[in-house]
């Protein structure tokens, strides 16, 4: 698939334009338009069921996954709309790549894990180059010092922090733009949440992320941009508010942003 | 309330009650442990009985097996081999068809095809083994000759190829329950790398779920191993030590068959094989199972 980027400085990885989100006949999500700024972290906050789950997988097309979803509207990336007609779900995959929820590195060693999505990718590389990469975004992911020696070891041997920077490397070995983070840290200790926090930091050097997350203070600490979603009263999920972080937390224009980040509900 | 009134009180009928249910629930559970302990034994006991007149190095070493005949030879390989023979041919045709249609009705197929499939494919395990037997001798095997005329009547070929068709139902049910137990997660964590279905069939949930796949693998062989219709009828009836699968052959089973309709006399040799060569068996199912319940040991993943 060739993507055309038509404006090279585009400043956005990932916009929605009109994005409604159907399971079967029911609307999870009504018409939201967003603008993902590259190279930042933006985080999807709102109360459980507004839909902020299935906004993000709508950006790589996992909801593909469901037999009864469909998405109407349009999700540009490079400028081309990646639910038109002829684009390969897994080609979008590729370049825009996941870390879910519960850690789920596969049932491999280490090493394979990570190397698993170049090889299934058709990457023609060296016995010398795979390890390199391997190295390297083990390194990205801050896991390398830590099982450096241990690579063929189980990659479910690990304490579940561990795991969860380890499908980080494994995502950041197919060398993706953009990666979306399923609420990352929820089945994480706070020492192993902070690590992961500090390493997206690190990882918006090259990256663009897109985090949906429950825990206020993480988006506050943790983002550049927050979307701020409810659901309405036919249950679909909508996008109440946007914008930098600091403004969302500090200054929120619509009242219902206020109320749910001052904790009087959800 | 009185910290007295949480005491049970003493009430003579339901505690009879429930001591009659505990024997009850103790007495059915001894006669399934009972009743393999006492197979174990009646065999056992025969079977010391035979190797009192017949060498345990003849029967390992001897390359024939002629009880029945003037001059007796007791080597059980013709026999073994023939079973081993058959056996190799069944899992040759259960395992990779039994895969594939597991494969597809875990990762392929949509709810409805599985709903409808799985049950069909299970009657296959339900038709008795005497139909397979004579669908194998007078189908088959007539079949099979237009292809290979120099083929038997009797034959390890066609036996072994139904028998395979009879597993299929066991590989594909077991396995494809082995490969939906592995989690969805791991599904998605293959997809969100941009694998295809098929990849993340055959790379990811294949692999995953291949304790389950190997013992249902074991649990088929084993089942193969004890058939004894299917060869009794279409495998012929003449122990030979051979792997050519095209001439008549005789399995440990179908001995045990041809001693078992006759008129052997309690006490002699010959009643005394039916008991090694039972015993023989026992041995190699057993060895089997336990090879598969170390494997599903060994290999099992835990995801969480």
């Amino acid at each position: 698939m060739v993507m055309h980027d038509i404006a090279r400085d585009n400043p956005n990885a990932i916009e929605a334009r009109n994005m409604s989100v159907y399971y079967g006949s029911f609307r999870a999500v009504k018409s939201v338009s967003l603008a993902i700024e590259k190279n930042r972290i933006t985080a999807l906050i709102g109360p459980s069921g507004c839909g902020k789950s299935t906004v993000l997988r709508s950006f790589n097309r996992m909801n593909d996954l469901v037999p009864s979803a469909r998405v109407e509207g349009e999700v540009l990336f490079h400028g081309e709309n990646i639910y038109a007609p002829g684009v390969d779900p897994v080609n979008v995959r590729r370049r825009i790549g996941m870390v879910f929820q519960k850690p789920n590195p596969f049932p491999k060693s280490i090493y394979e894990n990570v190397a698993y999505g170049p090889r299934i990718n058709g990457w023609k590389l060296s016995k010398r180059q795979m390890d390199e990469l391997v190295e390297r975004s083990l390194r990205g992911a801050a896991l390398w010092d830590e099982v450096k020696d241990k690579l063929n070891q189980n990659g479910l041997s690990l304490s579940g922090g561990q795991q969860q920077r380890l499908c980080i490397a494994r995502a950041l070995a197919v060398e993706p733009e953009v990666i979306l983070m399923d609420e990352p840290c929820s089945a994480l200790d706070p020492i192993s949440t902070l690590k992961i926090e500090e390493l997206m930091f690190e990882l918006r050097k090259n990256y663009t992320i897109i985090i949906v997350t429950h825990n206020m203070q993480q988006a506050s600490r943790a983002s550049d941009y927050t979307a701020f979603f409810l659901m309405d009263s036919d249950r679909a999920g909508q996008l109440i508010e946007y914008g930098p972080t600091a403004q969302i937390f500090q200054n929120p224009k619509d009242e219902r942003t206020e109320q749910y980040i001052s904790g009087r509900f959800g | 309330m009185a910290v007295t009134d949480l005491r049970r009180q003493p009430n003579l009928v339901q505690a009879i009650g429930e001591r009659i249910i505990q024997i009850i629930l103790l007495v059915a559970a001894s006669i399934s442990v009972l009743t393999t302990a006492g197979i174990v034994f009646s065999l056992l006991s025969e079977t010391i009985a035979f190797f009192n007149e017949v060498s345990i190095v003849e029967f390992l070493t001897e390359t024939e097996w002629t009880p029945l005949f003037a001059t007796k030879k007791f080597g059980i390989w013709p026999l073994a081999s023939a079973t081993f023979l058959t056996s190799a041919i069944a899992m040759l045709v259960a395992v990779p068809l039994g895969l594939i249609a597991a494969i597809f009705l875990s990762e392929f197929a949509s709810d409805r095809i599985r709903r409808t499939v799985k049950p069909l494919l299970e009657i296959l395990a339900g038709i008795p083994t005497v139909v397979y037997g004579y669908f194998a001798l007078t189908f088959l095997t007539p079949l099979l000759r237009g292809f290979i005329p120099e083929l038997s009547i009797f034959n390890s070929l066609s036996a072994g190829i139904v028998m395979g068709v009879m597993l299929i139902p066991f590989v594909a049910s077991l396995s494809e329950d082995a490969l939906s137990a592995v989690p969805n997660s791991l599904r998605e964590a293959a997809y969100g790398l941009g694998s295809t279905r098929f990849e993340v069939a055959t790379l990811v949930v294949t692999p995953a779920a291949i304790s389950g796949i190997v013992a249902s693998i074991v649990l088929a062989f084993s089942r193969a191993v004890g058939e004894t219709m299917i060869v009794a009828i279409a495998a012929g009836q003449n122990p030979r030590l051979t792997l050519d699968p095209t001439v008549p052959v005789m399995t440990m089973t179908s001995y045990i068959v041809q001693v078992s309709l006759g008129d052997t006399p309690y006490g002699t040799i010959e009643y005394y094989t039916l008991y090694a060569v039972g015993f023989t068996l026992f041995i190699f199912t057993f060895v089997l199972n336990i090879f598969s319940y170390w494997m599903v040991r060994k290999f099992r993943e835990v995801y969480d």
